[in-house]
């Protein structure tokens, strides 16, 4: 994930990243496919590092992704993709000139933060990490009604995002289909089966990981799809500081 | 006729119209009347699967969500829009993009959260908010007017540098929907003020008067909900957000 030559050491622009966090990961695969010069700084969400003072320093919300190029710092991950296709010139198809296509990849970079990054995170949190790491259990109907709510938002990405298109925007891989691969596989890290029946999703799935190449998929999946290894052996005493946070925010 | 489906009740139907107006592009206002339940005809549904608002109509082309409308309008019509709504340097529209992602689940969501609760909840749910749930509601949108004031004006007089942007007009409609339930959320924010000031007037302070006179007569809201029938239909959907 590191290993930025010193050539272009002096152009690359900082990622301040967690892989647990889908928006990390599909910042990362986006610099990576279209080798784009970074540096990747860890924060580790599980070790409260978003509250160190340096990295206050580079965004104000302590939120991860951060990206700092220069002087210039940046927070949001749509906007940091438009950004980095924008200032690296990356091929039209991540987000198109065409007028529609364009809109396509808005309209779903708008929607997805209410619906599918939500349902998937509230899934994610209810189903894995407060019960194995905070120890809280989570009641039954609180759970059926996260799934309930993330099988809505897979519903309307199948029936109005993809509809019967290979990807969101059409031909080609977009910015919208990053986005939403990385949210999918939140709750798929947690051990849902989302992709079970249904085969048009599992077949969009296959068609964005082949088009952003498998094993670069995987490298940047691998700390979040080893979750449920990880919170067997994980410190209890992580995630205390933001306890009373998580719970007030998705119980 | 590019055609809007509006009601000028919500948000973001606001920053479309205003915008719209503001630029001079011409479209074809579709009333869809929310507390009538509008959103559920047959034939809206045609227009928007998920019954929301505001919708855009270009031709055959259709899109949601106001961000994607705002920035389909100003691309469409680019050469008589200018460049300060969106600007082609490349980080003040990183600016603008930056605002406009963060705002959903933060401004937007906490000032709809507080709206919903003074203005909707009684007729909803038939008793008055439970006071802690009201408090922590207003809490978490002071959060995010601090965050606002703090990191995203900071001592510029608009989001990115001297001019409205979309980021702007976006953040004013939001805080102006609690703001219609009598709770006046810009005292003691001088700051915020003063930009609201600036934001009418780069608007226009007739044309923002005219978007909001619908939500500013929020108080009547109650009784028009309770002589409707889809009054049934909604609930559920609120219940949710109120549990």
């Amino acid at each position: 994930m590191q290993g930025v030559c010193s050539a272009a050491a002096a152009m690359a622009v900082e990622l301040y990243l967690d892989l647990l966090s889908q928006p990390c990961r599909s910042v990362l695969i986006f610099a990576k496919k279209n080798n784009i010069p970074h540096e990747v700084k860890q924060v580790s969400l599980m070790d409260g590092e978003q509250h160190r003072e340096d990295f206050g320093k580079v965004s104000l919300i302590r939120k991860v992704p951060a990206l700092q190029d220069g002087d210039f710092c940046l927070a949001e991950s749509p906007a940091i993709l438009l950004y980095l296709a924008r200032k690296f010139k990356t091929p039209d198809h991540w987000y198109p000139a065409d007028l529609q296509q364009c809109a396509r990849i808005d309209e779903y970079l708008s929607w997805q933060h209410c619906a599918i990054r939500l349902h998937g995170s509230k899934v994610f949190w209810l189903k894995l990490m407060i019960p194995e790491v905070l120890h809280v259990e989570v009641p039954k109907e609180k759970m059926d009604a996260a799934v309930e709510e993330l099988n809505g938002s897979l519903k309307l990405l199948e029936e109005k995002f993809l509809q019967d298109r290979p990807f969101i925007a059409g031909d080609h891989i977009s910015l919208a289909d990053l986005v939403a691969i990385v949210e999918v596989m939140q709750p798929v890290a947690a051990g849902l089966d989302v992709f079970g029946g249904r085969p048009k999703l599992s077949a969009w799935r296959d068609r964005v990981q082949a088009a952003i190449g498998k094993e670069l998929f995987d490298e940047v999946h691998q700390t979040v799809m080893g979750s449920q290894e990880r919170v067997k052996v994980m410190d209890g005493s992580k995630l205390e500081f933001s306890k009373a946070k998580i719970l007030k925010f998705f119980m | 006729m590019m055609e809007l489906y509006l009601d000028l009740h919500s948000q973001p139907c606001r920053s479309v119209f205003l915008f719209a107006k503001a630029v001079g592009i011409p479209f074809e206002f579709k009333l869809v009347e929310l507390s009538a339940g509008h959103q559920y005809s047959e034939e809206f549904g045609k227009i928007n699967i998920m019954r929301k608002v505001p919708v855009m109509k270009d031709g055959s082309f259709v899109l949601t969500e106001s961000v994607a409308i705002l920035k389909y309008m100003l691309q469409k019509h680019s050469s008589s829009v200018a460049d300060h709504w969106y600007p082609a340097d490349l980080q003040q529209r990183a600016c603008v993009n930056e605002y406009l992602s963060w705002q959903h689940m933060n401004l937007r969501a906490q000032g709809s959260k507080v709206f919903l609760l003074r203005a909707l909840f009684p007729v909803i749910m038939g008793s008055e908010v439970p006071k802690e749930k009201m408090d922590a509601a207003v809490q978490d949108l002071n959060q995010s007017l601090q965050m606002l004031e703090d990191k995203f004006l900071q001592n510029k007089p608009f989001i990115v540098g001297d001019k409205i942007s979309l980021a702007d007009l976006v953040a004013i409609v939001e805080i102006m929907q609690p703001v219609a339930t009598g709770l006046d959320l810009f005292e003691g924010r001088p700051k915020l003020t003063t930009w609201r000031e600036r934001v009418k007037k780069a608007i226009g302070e007739k044309l923002f008067a005219e978007a909001h006179e619908v939500i500013m007569k929020v108080g009547s809201l109650p009784q028009k909900m309770e002589n409707n029938s889809n009054l049934e239909l909604l609930k559920p959907k609120f219940q949710k957000l109120f549990s």
